[in-house]
């Protein structure tokens, strides 16, 4: 069968439990939509592994090119005041 | 036979060589995305034929185990629709076929949540859920298939063609079927089957799909008599009992 088109690429993001983050997972092709969160619910959840999921088209992210990852980045390095280390969290607190 | 355990094995063997059709296709997808989504259909209808073997073998005077009632019967002891055991010819015929069953199951489920038999009422809750799945993925794709490209359309209009000839026997009634809907154990087929039209003239409609004019349709599977596909399809599935009759999981 034809295996050249297989349709644009989609990210895939995945919640967990209901209020979580959704988390990238992967990314899967579809042609459409409804194509796109379909195979993503066949392909990454089934072993149950969600309760919610997100399709992007992938050329719909804005990312950091490998050329600007330094001027970005690196400046962030050596201020580690930015860092709030001096305060303990409530026991309580599980998703910080 | 009781005519009970007769109506789960309908369900069941339909399901379960409709899943083995569609478990040929595990690793020859288009891509593998679609692959997946067909066999999780195929696994999906598997764990809906075992249960309800696993019920009809309790039934079963002989004491047999859903394994066996699966694995080792004869052709005509296999009561599953015609639908279900043609051949996996290209896509768009794997498609039409599994959407004819997915609005079928739809609608014969949907009746079944009503049934006086409180096994048949649980597993239809269950499987609608699953169903209702199915049949979103397959309608989308029917209606891709009609909207896509003038190969497309043929293909699946091609697949309509040759098909319709066995969607009739999803609403004939058996004997089973009879006897039961007196005891309100049964669905309705007339209400499934006035409920399945309007959802496939509602697809074939989005799609610019056709109904073909001929109407002539073939029965037999759920009775016994099956076309020349069933025992090639026989030989493969109980290939491993039959060799090793002592295998186990």
């Amino acid at each position: 069968m034809e295996t050249e088109n297989q349709g644009a690429l989609w990210e895939v993001f995945i919640q967990t439990k209901a209020g979580q983050a959704f988390k990238h997972a992967g990314s899967i092709h579809a042609f459409d939509k409804e194509m796109a969160i379909e195979n993503a619910r066949d392909t990454y959840t089934r072993r149950g592994e969600g309760t919610g999921l997100w399709v992007v088209p992938s050329d719909q992210i804005v990312a950091v090119s490998a050329l600007e990852t330094p001027s970005f980045f690196e400046p962030a390095d050596d201020k580690v005041y930015r860092h709030p280390t001096f305060y303990n969290l409530p026991e309580g607190v599980q998703q910080m | 036979m009781d005519v009970k355990e007769k109506y789960y094995l309908e369900i069941a063997d339909s399901a379960f060589i409709l899943s083995h059709r569609l478990a040929e296709c595990c690793s020859r997808g288009p891509y593998l995305e679609e692959d997946l989504a067909g066999t999780n259909n195929a696994l999906d209808l598997i764990g809906l034929a075992e249960s309800l073997y696993t019920e009809a073998a309790k039934m079963h005077e002989a004491g047999m185990s859903a394994d066996d009632l699966a694995y080792r019967r004869s052709e005509g002891d296999y009561y599953n629709y015609l639908l279900c055991e043609q051949p996996n010819t290209d896509f768009a015929w794997i498609m039409t076929r599994q959407f004819f069953m997915d609005v079928f199951h739809y609608y014969f489920f949907s009746e079944l949540i009503r049934s006086s038999d409180a096994f048949l009422q649980a597993v239809a809750h269950k499987t609608l859920k699953e169903v209702t799945y199915h049949l979103k993925r397959s309608s989308e794709w029917m209606v891709r298939f009609g909207g896509g490209t003038e190969t497309s359309r043929l293909k699946a209009q091609n697949a309509i063609d040759g098909l319709w000839k066995y969607t009739g026997e999803l609403f004939t009634a058996s004997n089973a079927d009879t006897c039961l809907r007196a005891l309100h154990v049964s669905a309705d087929l007339e209400v499934v089957r006035a409920k399945w039209l309007q959802k496939v003239n509602e697809v074939f409609y989005l799609a610019n799909l056709k109904k073909p004019s001929n109407d002539y349709q073939v029965l037999g599977g759920k009775s016994g008599i099956h076309s020349e596909y069933m025992g090639h399809m026989l030989s493969d599935i109980q290939f491993l009992t039959n060799k090793y009759p002592e295998a186990i999981w």
